[in-house]
Parts: structure tokens; sequence; C-alpha cells
């Protein structure tokens, strides 16, 4: 038997996140570069999976395949697509970044205050989420995939409720409590629609018999296994449901401001550019691979919703005055693009969304850390309270314009190349929605823009006189990131070749085939 | 040879990273760097020049394939240039007046203590720029358009601790972005209907057409409308003009390169590349040229009315490029002039803020030209300098601006039918107006009496002739204002070298060459003469009068702004803020409300208050006991 090479990538996080939790208390320091460690271990499995991976060989590979519960066939079954070995490596990529981050976030107060901050507990409950995620990403089994996308949950939620800014303009007491509101939120949002999906997975075996995903779609292409169309609707709704609230779609949406307003800025970056990543995934995977019919018959009112998300999450993160709401609203916006490519039923726009959910990983982790930089240095999330930040931090203000211009799909710049994949392959099926979707770009460079001018130039203000540039560990988990994105932005094709493979298969799946232009080209 | 297209880019490229990102240490040498870098670009620009001289006309388009970019399943985007006779026309004039540019900047920035920023921008403007022109894709394309925007961005705001300056600089991008709107989705046209968005393909050549060519009428005019529409943000025609004015906020050699000689004419180039699918479309052609007329009209107006010398000549550019946009729009009659004036406008226009900044360098950075007066005998250079720029720019005749002016307005009229006496017309009323207002601008700043003022902190001004670094691009570009016109006209060469590419129509005109001339210099004269009876015989007031309606109305940029203020901002204010109450109140409060009433989850909230991890518990079990269950009756059945 070969090396469980699957296993091993998640495994590493879960068993860094139980190493990091048992370090004693007095040794914090070591606790955080243990978990630098594992992240950065994992980070190389990661590349080892992206190596080994052949865009041209079989759908899934590196498979593993395991009894579980023999009474349910529930099987320990994994394997990797192009899709999912994309989103492992951003990942694994990013959770070094979060780690070096939030370095600080979790210290203990000063004394005088009486909070206990488990600095391990908050290190450990990254890697768990971390290896949690990239289990899901791995799962191949519908039911092994429930349990770790519900499972990461718990980790999420004490991450938000127990670690919040260590300053707020409320006071501490006020902040606790707006902390464990959205934490009990984020929970409840996601609880319900776990439970939803719950059914849904039961429905699947109902009828299906098994959970293997390649089973059931195999049996559904060969006529093997017949389901009625208004079970197909059903099971479709009860899935999809559950990854629009973790995408999370309007109006379904209203959580992750809370979410990442609340949490501190290297949590936000976890729940924006990971976790809610395996919405967007498994919608790609699990509704369209499994109810292709289904799939087809709600893309209208999916593309609407989607719709609404772009244009009403970059309106709203115009009218923001928090900088991390501001962000999480950018964000809605950008799972609204990510979704519309999908549904868009195109190679255009599932290679675009595919690439999209990498980049936006990538920018939002840029924007906002160097955003949560900012906030630690002034104690405040209001725009408000900055003014002219580039005369006294002029790497930091520079790093957040080139975080802004990314967020903004600045051609050059990676995100551009996936929001525009996105935008043309949906304006080739439905050009009505494409050219509404575009409005997007607009508001996209209003929302940025005037979060750049209203907090980094102008007049100094007096309380960011005194404030430092980018601190070395700051300048090091920016930089790379930056690097990226202008490397992404030139040279995308190292990720479309992975994953045009894994969407041609997607879309073979749903019976699509791309509108044609309407002059031949072979003239 | 082909293979030296990509070191044009390559050059200033290197310069921005190297000047951004080395920091400090590169304070002292960073404006020699930035300003060899672009002169390198240029003696690359000028071998291949030399190199597709010595070819025939035919053989004179140089492509490079770098890499495929964007390559998706039916989708192809690469890397790739096009140097053929109009890329290269650019290439000369961005690398040549850009390569002035930076060495009169070495001048008039060194007091600022982030020189060596600003000639990164620079750097990365030329690159943006050269990008845009080599492209041989309109994605590509869009990188460089885009690339330009995000450096006339970053200049605009240069000096971003004012306020004006910051927020003239996001009005730009903002106004530019609902032009690039319009390059978005003529690209996804151009996808769906074509296919593939490459020129070679698209377009053709003149003696094998491309698929232009075989698309429906309906679709080539969607396409070039929204082509246009990208033009005119970038090159600030109605309706997205609204951006250039404020942009004067930024460095007065910003100014000259980016907003009046090469950025803001890639709208024109844009057009022009895309004859092909323009000239399919008799109706976006009229669009094309009406929107021309509008904006040269608009611009000179506006040119009339404003005291801030730097605004005046922002009008004086808006105008200008609309004539461009106007002959782009004519078709073939026209492409070859629009381009003609573009270049010659490149030198007067670059020379004129030059001129401009030189004045603002000798007088403590007042823009206000009712502060001026009398400064000849102060700034000789920078008065011979500005004054062949003015004439040249007015249309006198014998100089660059008379040459390719009055060919505009001659093919203007030979449109033909009414069409040609309406923007034939609207040209020579422009024409006119011209005089009008540059002769303004002339006698405020540099005749009459002293009107100097003290500045914010009392000093008096103490007028002087420019360092020579400043002095020598004047009058270089001095020297192309006066020179450039004659030498492209006589024998026809510019016509002869352009003509493989855009194609060229001689239209059929109601009045004769001679009768324009005659008719443009006569209203020239009448300018002139009406100019100076207002600001050269009577003292000019330092408090300017209230003046007319008109004249009201062309100092507030003809109620733009204000109708923008009221419709998009106030508007797009309410519209904002009752978003974020609806979704507070609305959509949070209907959600959380159906989840409480369907699943009975306010209780269940509480609950997990107190003690989530035991509600989740049990809901987990719950769910997996359900399970169980289900699973158990299946194997029942």
């Amino acid at each position: 038997m070969s090396f469980p090479l699957l296993t091993a990538t998640a495994a590493l996080p879960a068993v860094g996140a139980i190493a990091t939790a048992a370090v004693p208390a007095a040794r914090r320091n070591a606790a955080k570069a243990l978990a630098l460690l594992v992240s950065l271990a994992t980070l190389a499995l990661a590349i080892v999976v992206l190596v080994r991976f052949d865009p041209g060989g079989d759908r899934y590979q590196l498979t593993e395949s395991h009894a579980w519960i023999k009474e349910f066939g529930v099987r320990y079954e994994l394997g990797v697509d192009g899709i999912g070995v994309a989103l492992i490596a951003l990942t694994a990529l990013l959770i070094p970044f979060i780690v070096l981050a939030g370095w600080h976030d979790a210290d203990p107060l000063e004394t005088g205050s009486r909070r206990w901050r488990p600095t391990q507990g908050f290190f450990a409950l990254i890697l768990a989420v971390e290896a949690m995620v990239i289990l899901s990403f791995e799962a191949t089994d519908v039911f092994l995939f429930y349990v770790f996308f519900e499972a990461m949950l718990i980790p999420m939620y004490f991450l938000i409720g127990g670690f919040g800014d260590r300053a707020h303009e409320h006071g501490e007491a006020a902040a606790s409590t707006q902390r464990s509101y959205a934490a009990v939120k984020f929970l409840l949002y996601n609880l319900v629609g776990g439970l939803i999906m719950l059914a849904a997975v039961i429905g699947l075996y109902v009828v299906a018999g098994n959970f293997s995903l390649q089973e059931i779609v195999q049996a559904r292409a060969n006529g093997s296994l017949h389901m009625a169309t208004s079970t197909e609707r059903w099971l479709f709704l009860g899935f999809f449901f559950a990854f629009a609230v973790k995408a999370p779609l309007w109006p379904l949406h209203t959580w992750l401001p809370n979410a990442m307003g609340e949490a501190t800025t290297p949590v936000a970056v976890l729940i924006t550019a990971v976790v809610d990543k395996v919405g967007t995934f498994a919608m790609l995977r699990y509704c369209l691979q499994l109810f292709p019919e289904a799939s087809k018959w709600a893309t209208p009112a999916i593309l609407v919703l989607a719709l609404i998300s772009i244009i009403y999450g970059a309106l709203l993160a115009v009218g923001q005055r928090d900088i991390k709401r501001l962000v999480a609203y950018a964000s809605i916006s950008h799972f609204g693009f990510i979704i519309l490519g999908i549904f868009a039923m195109t190679s255009q726009g599932q290679s675009g969304a595919t690439l999209y959910m990498v980049n936006h990983g990538i920018s939002t982790a840029a924007l906002m850390l160097v955003a949560g930089f900012l906030i630690s240095r002034r104690g405040s999330r209001l725009i408000a309270d900055y003014g002219g930040v580039q005369k006294v931090a002029p790497v930091l203000a520079g790093t957040f314009l080139i975080g802004g211009l990314a967020t903004l799909s600045l051609p050059g710049l990676a995100p551009f190349v996936s929001e525009f994949l996105v935008l043309v392959g949906t304006f080739a099926r439905y050009p009505v929605i494409g050219i509404i979707a575009t409005f997007g770009i607009v508001l996209a460079a209003l929302y940025t823009l005037v979060l750049y001018q209203r907090t980094m130039t102008g007049p100094v203000k007096a309380e960011v006189e005194a404030m430092p540039d980018l601190r070395a560990r700051e300048l090091l988990v920016v930089a790379p990131l930056i690097v990226l994105l202008i490397f992404l932005g030139v040279y995308p094709k190292p990720v479309t070749d992975i994953v045009n493979p894994a969407v041609k298969q997607t879309l073979s799946d749903v019976q699509k085939k791309d509108p044609q232009p309407e002059v031949e080209a072979a003239k | 040879m082909e293979n030296l297209i990509a070191l044009l880019i390559a050059a200033p490229l290197l310069g921005a990273a190297v000047l951004l990102v080395g920091g400090r240490r590169l304070d002292a040498v960073g404006h020699w760097i930035g300003t060899v870098l672009a002169a390198a670009s240029f003696a690359v620009g000028v071998v291949l020049f030399t190199d597709l001289l010595g070819r025939s006309a035919q053989d004179r388009t140089l492509t490079q394939h770098l890499y495929s970019w964007i390559p998706v399943e039916g989708f192809q985007a690469d890397v790739a240039f096009r140097l053929d006779q109009l890329s290269m026309t650019f290439v000369l004039l961005i690398t040549g007046v850009g390569s002035l540019i930076h060495l009169y900047s070495i001048g008039y920035m060194e007091h600022d203590e982030r020189r060596r920023r600003f000639f990164g921008y620079l750097n990365l403007f030329l690159a943006a720029m050269l990008l845009l022109v080599l492209a041989d894709n309109y994605l590509l394309l869009y990188v460089g358009w885009e690339g330009v925007g995000l450096a006339s961005y970053l200049l605009i705001g240069f000096w971003q601790h004012k306020p004006s300056a910051a927020t003239a600089a996001k009005k730009a991008f903002l106004v530019n972005r609902v032009g690039d709107m319009g390059l978005s989705i003529a690209i996804m046209l151009m996808f769906t209907t074509f296919g593939t968005f490459a020129f070679g393909p698209v377009l053709g050549s003149q003696e094998h057409p491309g698929l232009a060519g075989d698309a429906t009428g309906g679709k080539l005019t969607a396409i070039a409308l929204m082509l246009l529409l990208a033009a005119c943000g970038k090159s600030a025609q109605v309706p997205l003009q609204s951006w250039l004015g404020d942009a004067m906020e930024g460095p007065t050699p910003v100014s000259a390169l980016i907003h009046a000689a090469t950025m803001v004419t890639a709208g024109v180039y844009l057009i022009v590349r895309s004859a092909a699918i323009f000239n399919g479309s008799p109706d976006a052609q009229l669009v094309v040229t009406v929107v021309g007329a509008v904006t040269l009209l608009f611009g000179a107006i506006v040119g009339c009315a404003k005291d801030d010398i730097k605004k005046a000549l922002a009008g004086s550019t808006m105008s200008q490029i609309g004539y461009m946009v106007l002959a782009a729009g004519l078709g073939p009659i026209g492409y070859v002039f629009a381009i003609m004036h573009l270049v010659t406008h490149g030198f007067f226009k670059a020379g004129l803020f030059l001129g401009a900044g030189s004045v603002m360098h000798g007088m403590n950075d007042e823009v206000d030209m009712r502060k001026y007066g009398g400064l000849r005998k102060y700034m000789p250079v920078t008065f011979a300098t500005f004054s062949l720029g003015y004439l040249a720019i007015i249309g006198f005749p014998g100089l660059s601006g008379f040459f390719s002016k009055d060919k505009i307005i001659e093919a203007a009229f030979a449109k033909g039918g009414t069409e040609g006496w309406i923007l034939g017309g609207a040209a020579l009323l422009g024409a006119a107006v011209t005089a009008f207002y540059m002769t303004r601008v002339m006698l405020m700043t540099f005749f009459g009496e002293k009107r100097w003022q003290p500045d914010e902190h009392g000093h008096e001004p103490h007028p002087h002739e420019s360092p020579r670094s400043m002095t020598i691009p004047m009058i270089v570009l001095a020297f192309g204002s006066v020179f450039a016109g004659g030498l492209f006209s006589i024998g026809d060469r510019f016509l002869n070298w352009l003509e493989p590419v855009t194609g060229h129509a001689e239209g059929d005109s109601p009045l004769s060459p001679m009768a324009v001339t005659l008719i443009t210099t006569a209203l020239l004269v009448v300018g002139v003469a009406l100019a100076y009876a207002q600001y050269g015989r009577r003292p000019v007031p330092v408090v300017a009068p209230r003046g007319s309606l008109l004249t009201r109305a062309a100092r507030r940029d003809l109620y733009q702004d204000d109708f923008n203020h009221v419709v998009l901002v106030r508007g797009g204010e309410h519209l904002t803020r009752s978003l974020v109450y609806v979704d507070h109140t609305l959509v949070d409060g209907v959600v959380n409300g159906t989840a409480a009433s369907v699943g009975g989850l306010s209780g269940r909230l509480r609950r997990l208050q107190n003690g989530f991890a035991r509600s989740y518990a049990v809901s987990m079990f719950g769910g997996a006991a359900l399970l169980v269950a289900a699973t158990l009756l299946m194997r029942a059945v």
C-alpha cells in the first residue's frame, strides 16, 4: 500500500493541534513556534500533493479507501481532483500567514485584566480548522464530507467567540457581548444549514443506497440509479442551502459581517479566505455532480441571488464605517461572483470561479491582514478614526493599497483574471446578467478607494502621528502574498492547467456545452 | 528584431520596480535611474523605427509572442505584442515626450522629498502606456488601459496630504472605471461573437479582412459603442469628461505627459485601432463624431472661463481630443488625421503645460492667471517656447496645428451632406474659440501689468527663468510644435506611413481645401481680436468679475459636476445608507425570524448562549440518531 499522502496532509495539522494545545501554559512561545512549524510542514505536504497530481490523469487521484461504518456503507474515502488540489494548496498556503499574523493576538492581556487568553488554544484551534477544511476538500464519501463540514464549526465557534480584537471602542464588556453574539449567530446559521443538509444526506442514502460520490455519479450517468424529479430537487435544495449559508449567499449572509467584525483579523481571514471556500467548492462538487438536473432547474434563481449578492454586497461595503465589516461585505460581493461563475455552467465561468476562490483567498488575506496591522496600532476599527497614515507609515499604506487594488480586480493582479473569466463565462450564456454584474467592478473601485482615501490620505490625524510602519514580522506576512498576487496575475497558467480538466468533467456531468461564437473562427 | 519589442516595456517596468521597492537608499540617484530607463526605451524605439523604415510598407508589422497568459477551454489570451506603423507612432511619442518630461521633472521635483517615488510612478506609467499600444489583443490592452489609469491615480494624488488631490485621484479612477466597463463588455461581446479578441483574427488587415467583416451590423454597433464608452472615459470626452479638470491637482509634469500628450489620447488610439469594427457600423461612427464635436465645443467653452492656467489648458486638451475623436469617427477619411493631430498636439500641449509649470515654478506655485501678468520679461525662454506652442495650437499658418487641425476640418466637411456641414461648422467654431481662449491665456500670463500677490506664507513672488533641465525639454517640444506638422504634411509623409494600417479615403468636400484654410484663418483672427479687445486693451481685474450666465456656467464646467454630485453622489449616499439600515433590520430580522418560527430556534439560541456545547452535542446526537433510524427503516422495508 502506498503512502496515504492525503490523510497525512490532514493528519499533520490535526496532530499538531493536539500537540500545540498540550504545550504547558508557561511555554507560550514554544506553542507558537510549534504551530508555525506544523503549518509550514503541512504546506510542504500540500506542495507534494500538488506535484504528484497529474492534471491529465484520472479524475480523482491519490485515492484512499477504507471501510468505516459497514452497516451504513460509510467509507473513509479520499481523493482529489484539480479543484480540490488548488483549494488544498490555498488552505495550506494561507495558514502559516494567519498564524504569523496572529502571533500576538492571543497573548495574555496586561496584568490587571482578569480575562484568560489561552494562547495555546488559539493556535491549536487554527490548526484544527485547517485539518478539517483539508479533509472536506479531500473526502469523496458524502457522509465523511458532512462530518468534517459540520465539525469545523466547533473550533470556529471558539475562535470567534473566545478571541477578539485587543481594543474596542465600547469597552471590554460590550466587546465580549458582541463577540458571543457573533459566535452564536455564526454557529446557528451554519448549524441550521448543516441540519438541513443532514436530512438531504440521509435522503440521498435512502435513494442511492450508499454514500460514495463516485459510485452515485456513475450510477446516475449510466442510468442504473434513477431519481424522481421532485426527489432530486429536494435533495439538491437541502445540500445547496447549507453551502449557501457557508459561502454565504444573499440573503443568508448577515452572519459574516458580525463574525468577521468581531473576530481577530487572522480569524476573519480564516473565515472568509478558507472556511467559506468549502461552501462554494461543495456547490461545484456535490450540487452539480449529484444533482445535475436539479442544478439546471435552480440555475435562474441562483443566478439572480448571486447577482444580488454582487451588487448588494458592494453597495453595503460602500456604506460601512467599520474597516473589517467593509471587507466582509466586499467578500459577500465576491462570493456572488464565484457562485455566478459556477452556475453560469460554462468552462470560462467555472474555471474562473475556481481561480476566483484561490485569488480571493490571497487578496482578502493581504487586504485584511494589513487592515489588522493598522487596527492593532490605533485600537479602532472605525474608518473615521484614521487619516493621513501614508505620511507616517508609507509601507503600510502601500501594501494596503495593493491589497485594495487586488480587491477591485486591477488588471495585472490575480483577481482580475478570475473576475474577467467569470464575467465572460456568464455573459456567454446570460448577457444581461453578465452586464449587470459588470457594474460590480465600478462599485468595487468605489468602496476600495474611498476606504484608502479616508484612512491613508489627507492631513495626518493627531492619533496616528506616532504610528510605526510595518515591522519585520508583518512585512514577512504581506510581502509573499503581494508577490503571489502579481505572479498569478501575470502567469495564472499553473493554476488554470490544474483546474481545467476537472471543470471539463463537471460540465460533462451536468451535460452542458459552451455556447459557440456566432461567427466561426474557422473561416 | 521583433524580440526587441518587449524591451520597450521592460525598461521602464524595471525602473518602476527598482524605484518603488528600492527604498530610501535610492533617493539620491532615483531620478536618474528613471530618466535613463525612459531614454533607453526611446532608444530601442528609434532602433525599431529605423528597422521598420527599411522594410516595404506592407511588411511593417512585427509581432512577438511571449507566452500563453490565460488558457481556459475555449478561451485564449496571450501575452503578445504587435508593432506596426500605428503603434510605432505612439511608441515614439510616448517614449520621446516621456523622456523629455522625465528630464524636466528632475528640476521641477527637486525639492520634493518623495521625488524617487514620483519617478517610479512615471516609469510605471510609461510601461503601462507602452503595453496599451503594443498589446496584440484587447484583453492585454485592457491591462495597459487600467495600468495607465492606476499610474494616473497615483500621480494625480501624488500630494496625498492635500484632500483635494486625493479626491481628484479617486474621481479620475472611478469615472474611468465606468469607461472600463465599456471595454470589458466590448471584449465579452467580441468573445461571444468571434470566439476571440485578438487583433489579428478580429481586425484582419487591409488585404485580408478579419472576422469583424462577417458580423451583423447590430453586433458591430454594440461593440463599437462599448469601445466608445471606454474611449470617453480615458480621453475625457462628454459625458465622462468631468475628471480631467480635477486631475490638474497632480504635479505639472504629470499633467503634461499623462493628461495632455499621451494617456488621454488612448481613446483615440482605441478607436483608430478598431477601425475594422467602426467601419462596419455607420451608426456608431455617427455617435463618435457627435461625441467629438460636442466635446470640442464643451472643452473650448470651459477653457475660456477658467482662471487657473492648468484648468484652462485642460479644457483645451479636452477640446483638442474632441477634434481627434471627431476625425476618428469620420472613418477612413479621418483616421490618419486624427493620429497626426494627436502627435502634433502631443508636442505643443506638452510644451504648453511645461511652460505653465515653469511659470508656476517661478511664481510660488500660483496657478491663478489673474495673479500673473507681464511675465515675458522675467522668463524669456518660457515665454518664447510657450508662444510657439500657442501659435501652433491656434493653427497659425505654417505651424504644426495649422496642418493637422485644418485637415480635420476639411475631413469633417468631406463627410458630406447635412452631417458634414454641422460637423465642419462645429470644428470651425471650435477653431475660433481656441484662438480666443489661448490668446486669453497668453495675454493674462505674459502681457499686461504685474498683478502678483504674495502667497499664503507672505512670500512675494520673484519670477525667474527655470533651470536648464526644465528649459531644454521646453525648447525641444517647441521645435516639434513648429515643424512637426509641416514635416508630416509635405509629400503626405504621415499619410503614406499610416495608410497601410488605417486605410484612407478621400471624401467629397463641398468646400475646397483653400476655402477651408481661408475661413479657418479668418476665424482665427476674429478669435484673437476678441481676446485682445477684452484682455489686451483693458487691465485684467485681480478678482474675477461676476460674468455672464455662460461664463459662470463655464467656470463650473457647465454644471456637469453639480449634476453628478446631486444625482450620483447624494443619491448614492442615500441608497447605501438605506441599504445598511435594511440589511441590519429587515434582512437580518427576516432570516432570523423565519429560522426562529420554523425551528423554534429562539429557544435554542438562549440555550446555546448558556451552554452551547451541550446543545451542540445534543443536536449532533439527534442528527446521528435520525440517520441511524432512517437507515434501519430502509433495511426493514
